[in-house]
């Protein structure tokens, strides 16, 4: 028997395998497929005090090995899924983490008050991150005077786990994560997408109505990959590892760059199986190299 | 218990049923859930790096004793058509079955179906469906010429079978919006269904309207999950932005903002 759970601050993961927000819905669309309880976690769909309608059609882009978006936060508001949502998916075997967006601090503040009174939800995600927004989003995640502000505040109204989701779009992400960590952010999520842009040269048009969206997929790994051991190596924090895991080896590769839990995202388009699969794998390559813990793996490579 | 699956398909046929549709059928290995029309099935296309998504099809039809299902595949850009080069034999990978139904018509409707291009599919599956004696159902079936239409006679037992072609080729001269069976007496239908191009559904959809008769047609945004997750293929409607793949791909005209 290998141990799969790891733990990221205070709570506990079944295993590392968790999915990304924004491409697992609620839960609810994933269970279609499969139990909800394979999987250590869930990151929920990005959600805002107030409903947003998310950008124009189209927003997306199949791109080489991967695929921009540019949702721009489609939700319907925290008080709808309070009232409509969180009922149907309290009873899940599995870590609920809700990821929170603001234009202002103040919104992070509103919403993580609100998040406060759900007990099934035991960590929140700050999404200074997002690509795809006019306000707020990525206008704090990519400089540290902003990057601190939200943690900080957030901080003060928030007892349990907060994880804060850095960008890729900056010039040295160990800095933003070292300036989170220094206002108290429990772990850090990296790297939310990467800001890309794709033209049709026959008609000489963008193909997102936007211009510009995220990239995400495998096509990102690498950059993603390294991110992940650049910051694992520059804070005390956990890490949770993100960008372009398609398989049980590069999960492992991110745990290995450091990362204590992985979210599986665009993955999940392809195949919705994907993320069970990757429980089994990591299980298997445990067996493989006679290791009793998936925590063995955790920061585990060797130079 | 899953309600949508993954499953490893074998291709037993791929045939060519005029220069740009193929007809794809496909075999499980266990038995199939039920699948209705209007319903699709995100396929995977292996042995293309540059081509990451599935791609959606409408089912066109179900043999359920022989586990079969079959799909009517038009080449509109690199996907589909490294799927039509797929052999019978190999394996397919699926998402199924995924999106919604439509309206199922009562006994008393009389209905009219029109499909263009590879929308002919969900069309002749409805007919086929619809439980209605064939005088009740009309089929109108529009493309660019007598090339570009698909041989559905053995339909004939279903519906009645009508034909536009833009060059005349093929039943009357025109667009399906131009054909008799449409302009001469539209409000003789109580329901109207529609699958096709972008513009061929939003004409039917402003006509329909103005005659006030039901309609539904079968939207084809471009989609990345096909399961409600990545919120790419909304489309606007009375109730917000909503997901083609799981609010949808059927949807009632009036609650569009066409």
């Amino acid at each position: 028997m290998v141990d799969l759970k790891v733990k990221l601050h205070d709570i506990e993961f079944k295993n590392p395998v968790t999915l990304a927000s924004g491409t697992c819905g609620f839960a609810r669309e994933t269970a279609e497929f499969f139990e909800p309880g394979l999987l250590g976690g869930y990151f929920l769909k990005g959600t805002t005090l107030k409903n947003r309608d998310g950008n124009n059609y189209p927003r997306m882009a199949e791109t080489p090995s991967g695929m921009l978006n540019a949702v721009g936060l489609q939700n319907k508001g925290i008080d709808y899924f309070i009232e409509n949502i969180y009922p149907d998916i309290v009873d899940y075997d599995t870590q609920l983490i809700i990821n929170v967006n603001g234009s202002t601090v103040e919104d992070y503040i509103a919403l993580t008050e609100k998040v406060n009174e759900l007990d099934k939800i035991n960590a929140i995600e700050l999404n200074i991150s997002c690509p795809n927004v006019k306000e707020g989003g990525m206008a704090f995640g990519v400089s540290c005077p902003g990057a601190e502000m939200v943690t900080r505040e957030v901080r003060k109204v928030y007892d349990k786990t907060m994880i804060v989701k850095l960008s890729p779009n900056v010039t040295d992400i160990t800095e933003i994560a070292k300036a989170v960590e220094g206002q108290g952010a429990d772990a850090v999520s990296l790297v939310n997408t990467f800001l890309g842009m794709a033209i049709d040269a026959e008609k000489r048009t963008p193909l997102l109505s936007t211009i510009t969206g995220g990239l995400s997929g495998p096509a990102i790994k690498p950059i993603a990959l390294r991110m992940v051991w650049q910051v694992a190596n520059a804070v005390k924090i956990p890490v949770v590892g993100i960008g372009g895991i398609m398989n049980a080896a590069d999960a492992i590769e991110f745990m290995l760059a450091g990362a204590s839990v992985v979210q599986v995202g665009t993955a999940i388009f392809k195949d919705p199986m994907i993320p069970v699969k990757i429980v089994e794998g990591i299980e298997d390559y445990l067996k493989r190299h006679n290791m009793q813990s998936v925590n063995e793996l955790i920061g585990g490579l060797q130079v | 218990m899953p309600k949508k699956f993954v499953k490893e398909f074998n291709v037993i046929e791929n045939s060519a049923l005029n220069a740009t549709n193929f007809l794809i059928k496909v075999q499980s290995d266990t038995e199939l859930p039920e699948i209705k029309p209007g319903q699709f099935v995100n396929i995977e296309i292996k042995e293309a790096e540059e081509i990451f998504l599935r791609r959606p099809f409408s089912v066109f039809e179900v043999d359920y004793e022989n586990d079969v299902i079959s799909m009517i595949v038009k080449i509109l850009g690199r996907g589909s058509r490294k799927l039509t080069e797929i052999k019978a034999g190999s394996k397919l990978s699926m998402v199924y079955p995924l999106g919604k139904t439509f309206t199922y018509p009562s006994a008393d409707d009389k209905i009219l179906l029109i499909g263009g291009g590879s929308g002919v599919a969900p069309m002749l599956f409805l007919a086929k469906e619809s439980g209605l004696p064939v005088e009740n159902v009309d089929i109108l079936l529009g493309a660019r010429s007598k090339e570009d239409h698909i041989n559905v006679d053995d339909y004939k037992k279903y519906a009645s079978l009508h034909y536009a072609s833009e060059d005349g080729s093929l039943g009357e001269k025109g667009f399906v919006t131009q054909h008799s069976v449409f302009t001469d007496n539209l409000n003789s239908y109580t329901k109207i269904y529609a699958c096709g191009p972008d513009g061929m559904m939003r004409a039917i959809a402003k006509e329909a309207k103005a005659a006030n008769v039901f309609c539904e047609v079968s939207l084809e945004n471009l989609m990345a999950c096909g399961f409600g997750v990545c919120l790419c293929c909304i489309e606007p409607t009375n109730k917000g932005n909503q997901c083609v793949c799981t609010d949808g791909p059927v949807f009632n005209i009036n609650d569009l903002k066409w």
